[in-house]
């Protein structure tokens, strides 16, 4: 599947990056282009546990396209969701089946976020999103 | 100045982690192990395993001996006066547990349980639970702002309804000694039975069973330097007496049939099932490895190195402690700073802490907080660990402000 510019952008200056530092800092950087949540997206519904922070994801169809909104008041984390909703945005139900969401951490060199002692909470978004592809 | 850690090439998993680039401060958490624990479970396993307590052949004999010969072990590291007080468990956990359903007909509705505030959740939902299949009210203990219960308030909580008092005796998350001789002298005179959580307390001060005066005491094999899937439960020969038996199966009975059986007294009638033998006879191993170390060296190390880790905490802007730690431990928050950040960055430069609530919500909610970050020494640790550590969290703190 194709990348979008975002994606790619993305994934170009990941690739880029040279050592831990500088992948933290692109993640903080990208957590800032999250667009803030409203006080009521913040509820319970939206809530992603599993996570020693707190993270909320807004999921919304539009013409069988998904359209996020994420959030957290950690900034690794708020970068991960960045990169994900990047990944992901303007996608079906059916192309967020088939993407290999694991895959494209790995890309970026972040795989490590992913592995199940991390309680950072992307594997619990990740699995949120599977389940609302499943449930479409 | 240098402070090296004598006892450090005894634990070959230091010198490992050192080579990837690990510098290992979750003791709280687990240990790392002794080579003496490593060469028993090599031997046990090298030399031919078997079951206990059941074969009359060699290897079933060999293996028997050794097992009970952990147990005495067990009986004089914790001055307990007969190795029939000590019972073996599958963890620290699995013993609570044990006590709190093997108590559980000395309850009546409306009696009451008292814990802390500052417990573990292995030391509150077991009571948590046996209070609500029992209609019980759980009393919780207040700490004061240095993270020790608060004494007088305890003394007034803990009354004639109480039938019975489970607190720890070292806080996971504070790192703070809690007043265990005038809280169960109290406790006793209401004529409360007494259980005291030594999973942290055991690990940092040698116990004294007799002395302590406690009816239970429960800790951990592998925060002990010892292998993992064994708790100690010791009981006071009395109190033992009046535990039901809770989990059902081989050996522990002595006579079956189909309909009915009858069971044996402690120790045996509360390990049902085939025991983990290797973890209890390597526990064995690690105790004589302890047993071999100057106790006094080993306090001394561990208080230096709490003193450095404090200051270097003192020293730094922004740093919040959590409680007033006493030994072993610290736990803290920074300003505008969220801890999942900076454990991420901590991990990144392989500085292995834990961050998060500790197995503790409810005391960290009553701090008004959702994690904290926690530093843990062991006798292995030496000056140089906590100087990586300040120089990967000066560096995170760079990136983070």
């Amino acid at each position: 599947m194709s990348l979008n510019d975002h994606a790619q952008a993305a994934l170009d200056s990941f690739e880029q990056a040279a050592g831990w530092e500088q992948r933290a800092r692109l993640l903080m950087q990208w957590g800032e282009r999250l667009s803030p949540l409203e006080a009521a997206e913040k509820c319970e519904a939206n809530r992603v546990h599993g996570c020693e922070s707190q993270v909320w994801l807004v999921a919304e169809q539009h013409e069988g396209q998904w359209r996020f909104k994420g959030a957290s008041d950690a900034r690794i984390i708020r970068g991960l969701l960045a990169l994900l909703l990047v990944r992901v945005e303007g996608l079906s139900s059916r192309e967020l089946q088939q993407l290999d969401l694991p895959g494209w951490f790995n890309q970026l060199g972040l795989g490590r976020q992913l592995s199940p002692s991390r309680s950072n909470g992307l594997n619990a978004v990740l699995q949120r999103i599977a389940q609302l592809a499943a449930d479409a | 100045m240098f402070q090296p850690s004598p006892w450090r090439a005894d634990f070959p998993a230091i010198a490992a982690l050192q080579r990837q680039h690990q510098t290992y401060l979750d003791n709280a958490a687990t240990t790392q192990k002794p080579q003496l624990l490593l060469d028993a479970l090599s031997h046990y396993y090298g030399h031919g395993a078997a079951n206990v307590h059941r074969a009359q052949h060699l290897p079933g004999a060999l293996a028997t001996q050794a097992f009970e010969r952990s147990r005495e072990k067990v009986a004089s590291w914790l001055n307990a006066s007969d190795p029939q007080q000590i019972i073996f468990t599958h963890g620290a956990t699995s013993a609570i547990n044990l006590l709190a359903y093997g108590l559980e007909p000395l309850f009546e509705p409306g009696d009451e349980i008292v814990i802390s505030a500052v417990e573990h959740h292995a030391n509150l939902l077991p009571w948590q639970q046996l209070a609500l299949r029992r209609g019980l009210r759980l009393i919780v203990l207040p700490l004061n702002s240095h993270g020790v219960i608060d004494l007088d308030a305890a003394l007034q909580l803990i009354g004639s309804r109480t039938r019975l008092l489970a607190i720890s005796q070292l806080s996971n998350v504070l790192g703070t000694w809690q007043p265990l001789s005038p809280l169960l002298a109290h406790a006793q005179a209401q004529g409360a039975l007494t259980v005291v959580d030594g999973a942290q307390g055991v690990v940092h001060a040698r116990q004294d069973m007799p002395l302590l005066g406690c009816d239970f005491y429960v800790f951990s094999s592998h925060k002990l330097y010892g292998p993992d899937g064994l708790g100690v439960l010791y009981g006071r020969t009395e109190a033992l007496a009046r535990l039901r038996h809770w989990q059902f199966g081989g050996e522990m009975v002595q006579v079956a049939d189909y309909r009915s059986a009858s069971f044996r007294p402690a120790p045996l009638g509360f390990e049902a099932g085939t025991p983990p033998i290797a973890s209890v006879i390597a526990l064995g191993a690690s105790l004589d490895y302890l047993a071999g170390l100057d106790e006094n060296a080993v306090a001394t190390h561990e208080a230096s190195l709490h003193r450095q880790l404090l200051r270097g905490l003192d020293d730094r802007e922004g740093i919040r402690l959590l409680g007033t730690p006493q030994c072993a431990l610290a736990s803290f928050v920074i300003d505008g700073v969220h801890n999942a950040d900076l454990a991420h960055m901590l991990t990144e430069q392989g500085i292995a802490v834990r961050a998060g609530h500790h197995c503790a919500m409810p005391l960290l909610k009553s701090l008004g907080l959702d994690g904290a970050i926690r530093v843990s020494l062991a006798l292995y640790n030496d000056s140089d660990d906590l100087q990586r550590f300040f120089a990967a969290l000066d560096q995170a703190l760079e990136l983070l402000r």
